[in-house]
């Protein structure tokens, strides 16, 4: 089974990005099976389901989206296994981008927005510097020269990864995409993140709804970076 | 790997193999061959396939675009590199879309696009000073990006075109009248010995082409190539041209036209 990991902000493309290779794939004789990891809400499993494949739907509800992913991993390649699925596609919720839900045997995948601005690359951190390949979209609504500077800032941020300009309305960049996840080896035994994801036990996880610091115990940043522990 | 090989892969011709247009027939033009130095044109009504044909050449399509088309270089399917990689790449395209997104200062914009194309960051200066030829509103490096006029935009951009990216193909998707020099800015891409192929509707630009291709539909039904009646009308048009632009700037100066 190939194991491939979409992330990237709201709005970005992923799932259109998704699934003009989902098309790519089944033409190419495999069977992806898809799980969609959502808060709230979602409606993406419609929309890949007119594609006539497998589909699940995850809602990590009042729990952080990407940690649901990470305990859910096995789960969902025991899912696809069950579909009879080669390839096991997972859309991220993509939110607070201080987390990375890649493990290190699947293809990690970061879908990027042109018209976010070339600052952007920078402020995505480890769900960009740690992917194996940046998606571009939207790049039709920038010039030439700004398509290009974008890609000269995720080349900073992440300089190995390979660069996919995408259009999620045209399907430009799919069948390059479809043949990086095809050629892509099979996960196999334990798999660890790639990247560490943020402190989290904390009052705040517990249900406290003071705000300021007078309420709250374990570690705690102020705002000019000084750390201290409050508490037993 | 050499990063200067690219720049010795000047293409002699660029080829156009027809597709088919929005309803599935084939287009009318079956092959076109574009040699060094020829201005082409590419005229019809909106939503006639003008910016898809545009669109075609600039990403190389090889049977994987809507249209089918394919683009050859010097007669050969051009190298998978040459679709994605800046410093390899053969086609400047000077968009519709000129608003810019990015937060950045022009001159901190251009240095960092000079390095993304393996060029010189201090080319940036030069660009500057050559869209202040194409604009009446003059471009300073420390300006936003987000803060310029269309004119200035257009002006810096094809200035761009010709100092950074200065690749053999250049693509140029209607340069609209606001505040550019346009024909200027046309010689000025077109360069020695470059392939141009500009989208418009403008009697002057298209008239500068030597041959133009006609859209209908998302075909290309055929190419009409300029003869001598057109270009005295190309005189005339010139020269009322000048005269729009000398009036014009009389008003812009706040004087009277007389």
């Amino acid at each position: 089974m190939k194991m491939v990991v979409a992330a990237g902000t709201p709005g970005s493309g992923k799932t259109s990005v998704l699934m003009h290779a989902v098309r790519d794939l089944i033409r190419a004789g495999h069977h992806p099976a898809l799980v969609k990891i959502d808060c709230m809400w979602t409606e993406d499993d419609a929309r890949f389901k007119r594609l006539d494949v497998p589909v699940a739907v995850g809602l990590s509800r009042d729990m952080c989206p990407d940690h649901y992913a990470i305990y859910n991993f096995q789960e969902m390649m025991d899912w696809a296994a069950a579909q009879k699925a080669d390839i096991l596609l997972n859309e991220t919720a993509g939110l607070c981008l201080r987390c990375a839900p890649y493990p290190d045997k699947a293809l990690a995948i970061c879908v990027i927005d042109v018209t976010t601005g070339p600052n952007s690359p920078l402020k995505v951190g480890p769900l960009l510097t740690t992917a194996d390949a940046a998606v571009m979209t939207k790049g039709d609504l920038v010039s030439q020269a700004e398509r290009e500077v974008f890609r000269e800032r995720i080349i900073e941020a992440n300089p190995g990864c390979r660069i996919i300009e995408a259009n999620g309305l045209t399907g430009k960049g799919s069948a390059e995409l479809a043949e990086l996840i095809r050629t892509w080896p099979d996960v196999e035994g334990e798999m660890v993140l790639r990247h560490n994801p943020p402190l989290a036990i904390c009052t705040l996880c517990t249900g406290e709804l003071r705000v300021s610091k007078e309420h709250h115990r374990g570690v705690l940043r102020h705002l000019d970076g000084f750390m201290e522990y409050v508490g037993e | 790997m050499s990063q200067n090989a690219s720049y010795s892969i000047r293409p002699l011709t660029l080829t156009i193999q027809g597709g088919v247009d929005k309803d599935g027939h084939p287009d009318g033009v079956p092959s076109m061959e574009i040699a060094r130095g020829e201005i082409i044109g590419i005229v019809g009504p909106t939503g006639s396939g003008k910016s898809t044909l545009i669109a075609d050449i600039e990403q190389f399509a090889w049977g994987d675009t809507p249209s089918g088309r394919k683009i050859l270089i010097n007669g050969l399917p051009p190298a998978p590199e040459l679709r994605s990689d800046p410093r390899k790449k053969l086609v400047a395209q000077l968009s519709q879309n000129m608003h810019f997104l990015a937060d950045m200062s022009v001159g901190e914009f251009l240095r960092m696009h000079a390095k993304s194309r393996g060029k010189d960051p201090a080319l940036a200066e030069r660009v500057i000073s050559l869209a202040n030829t194409l604009t009446g509103e003059p471009v300073n490096p420390s300006f936003q990006l987000t803060i310029l006029s269309g004119g200035q935009s257009r002006a810096l951009m094809a200035a761009d075109i010709a100092v950074i990216s200065d690749s053999p193909i250049v693509l140029i998707d209607e340069i609209e009248n606001a505040g550019i020099k346009k024909q200027e800015a046309l010689r000025l891409l077109a360069g020695e010995g470059k392939i141009v192929v500009v989208v418009t509707h403008d009697p002057m630009l298209a008239l500068m082409a030597s041959r133009r291709i006609v859209m209908k539909n998302g075909g290309m039904v055929k190419v009409i190539s300029t003869n001598e009646d057109e270009q005295k009308i190309f005189k005339d048009i010139e020269k009322v041209d000048g005269w729009l632009a000398s009036l014009r700037e009389t008003i812009r100066q706040g004087e009277a036209v007389s």
